[in-house]
């Protein structure tokens, strides 16, 4: 065994394992630092053992057991030095979640207690992001427009109440799951957006588009009574249907009406169709049932057409009447803008507050397609810069460069 | 886990402790409330408050110790009593602190309470 060969079978495990990882650990002790913590001294034992011995059958079984004996080791010390610590109270209680029935998945429950009520509501996506999706705390930070070091110490509070609060990592019950739900959705459509704004995978981090569409689809098939979940499961669909479409062979970006639709996942359009019609036939309209009903109708327009514009002007009005959000706001103004012109967009667009859309790449594209629609040049010189400015995808600056 | 119960209760509650028409509803609840508590075996140590009129609140600044008559600020709800209980979670704690007729009119604070294991 050489240490290559070690090391390539520890980045491996690091990449597609360690967050399930985290998420079984954690799941038992009820302390998702602590479950960090011995993660990475099981990583810092199998660099130092499996070159010698080899790499196990099953790398990722003993990087758990090492983990979770390490996490042991670490309450029991915990519990020595407090002097008082119920030890025989805790290893039962082990004992017991060893033999409870296996949930599908240790995430979903993670998920549960990372959105619980008691967690404040603005940490429960960023708390899901980290801590079940492996996103560094800078990213989340710079997605959710924070400083870093805010985001690192809020995310820290959070854990430490998880953990100092007992809240339980079990799934929520029938009457209580939809407000649970409706946090642990936001926080997967909310990975699902990081992975397609910022492309392909940094290192060493997983796929987050990838990952967010096996937990959409894991919450979709755990509650099949629930439309929300199949509603967001389809919206991720369809948009994970155009990927390869996103960008030209050259590598430039192509927005939704020119893509060479040959490139679409057939099939993926096709499970995303089935996921919102399952949804709708359950009769209970949510946000994600109307997003994904946006993304049908433009996936079924015509080639090169925005789809029936009116339609579609009348479900963003549903979505940011009664689940209002920026970015809604934002979509809102371009569809009504290509619908009954640009003099109307941009009246939509100036409603939306400064402090709210000023910093948002968004707001300042659609504002430079109708001002380039309007023939309004000195204001697309403005939104130009300032929608150039704001975007880190080399492809999209250089669309927006070449807008005329 | 233990937990600490608070019930903050608003002014027009501590009123109805002695109201005669209002009196018996009062004391019929949290008599009931705490005695399912009790019945549960989960009750680590418990008190009802006297009204806040009754407070003193107590500063020392500048090695002066400054007396004050009522609670500590003049605030819509006051503690009106608190109990201690031992439960398996956070969850099982909310449970029994929506029950509390102070969730009704007033609100209910849970926290736990910091044992010799539970410091950071």
């Amino acid at each position: 065994m050489t240490d290559t060969a070690a090391r390539t079978a520890i980045d491996r495990a690091a990449r597609h394992g360690y967050r399930r990882l985290v998420a079984l650990v954690a799941v038992r002790t009820g302390d998702i630092s602590a479950a960090e913590d011995a993660l990475a001294e099981a990583f810092a034992t199998a660099l130092r053992r499996w070159p010698q011995m080899g790499v196990p059958q099953s790398p990722e079984a003993w990087l758990l057991t090492v983990a979770r004996r390490a996490a042991g080791k670490m309450q029991r010390a915990a519990a020595t030095a407090a002097g008082a610590m119920p030890t025989l109270d805790l290893l039962s209680q082990e004992a017991m979640q060893m033999d409870a029935p296996h949930f599908p998945d240790a995430r979903l429950r993670l998920m549960f207690a990372c959105a619980h009520p008691a967690i404040d509501r603005a940490m429960r996506a960023p708390m899901i992001l980290q801590t079940v999706l492996g996103v560094d705390a800078a990213r989340i930070a710079r997605a959710c427009v924070m400083s870093p070091s805010a985001m690192g110490q809020r995310l820290s509070r959070a854990k430490a109440k998880i953990r100092a609060a007992a809240i339980p990592f079990r799934i929520p019950d029938r009457d209580e799951i939809e407000d649970r739900l409706d946090d642990v959705l936001m926080a997967v459509y909310a990975a699902y957006g990081l992975g397609w704004d910022h492309g392909d995978a940094p290192p060493g981090q997983a796929d987050l588009a990838a990952e967010a569409l096996f937990l959409g689809q894991l919450v979709a098939d755990l509650m099949p009574q629930e439309p929300e979940p199949r509603g967001l499961l389809a919206l991720i669909q369809y948009c994970e249907a155009r990927r390869a479409a996103r960008r030209d062979a050259m590598g430039r970006y192509m927005p939704l009406a020119v893509q060479d639709r040959a490139l679409w996942d057939a099939s993926l359009l096709a499970a995303a169709e089935v996921n919102l019609k399952a949804a709708s036939r359950l009769g209970r309209l949510g946000r994600f049932q109307t997003e994904a009903a946006i993304q049908s109708l433009q996936v079924q327009a015509e080639p090169g057409k925005p789809g029936d514009t009116l339609v579609l002007c009348a479900l963003y009005d549903v979505l940011v009447s009664r689940w209002p959000s920026l970015a809604a706001e934002v979509a809102r103004a371009a569809v009504h803008g290509a619908a009954h012109g640009p003099a109307r967009g941009l009246q939509m667009l100036d409603a939306i507050a400064p402090d709210r859309a000023e910093a948002y790449q968004p707001w300042w594209a659609a504002r430079l397609e109708m001002c380039l629609r309007a023939g309004d040049l000195a204001g697309a010189t403005t939104a130009r810069a300032q929608a150039i400015a704001r975007s880190d995808d080399p492809a999209v600056r250089e669309w927006l460069a070449t807008r005329a | 886990m233990q937990y600490m119960i608070m019930f903050r209760e608003p002014t027009e509650d501590f009123a109805q402790r002695e109201h005669p028409a209002h009196k018996e509803a009062y004391w019929g609840a949290w008599g009931a409330y705490i005695g399912t508590l009790h019945a549960a075996g989960i009750v680590v140590n418990g008190d009802g408050l006297m009204s806040p009129a009754m407070a003193t609140t107590v500063r020392v600044r500048d090695g002066r110790t400054v007396i004050e008559d009522g609670p500590f600020a003049d605030v819509k709800e006051q503690l009106g009593g608190y109990v201690v209980i031992a439960v398996d979670d956070l969850d099982a704690a909310i449970d029994w602190a929506r029950r509390a007729p102070a969730a009704l009119t007033g609100s209910v604070e849970v926290r736990p309470v910091m044992l010799p294991n539970t410091l950071p």
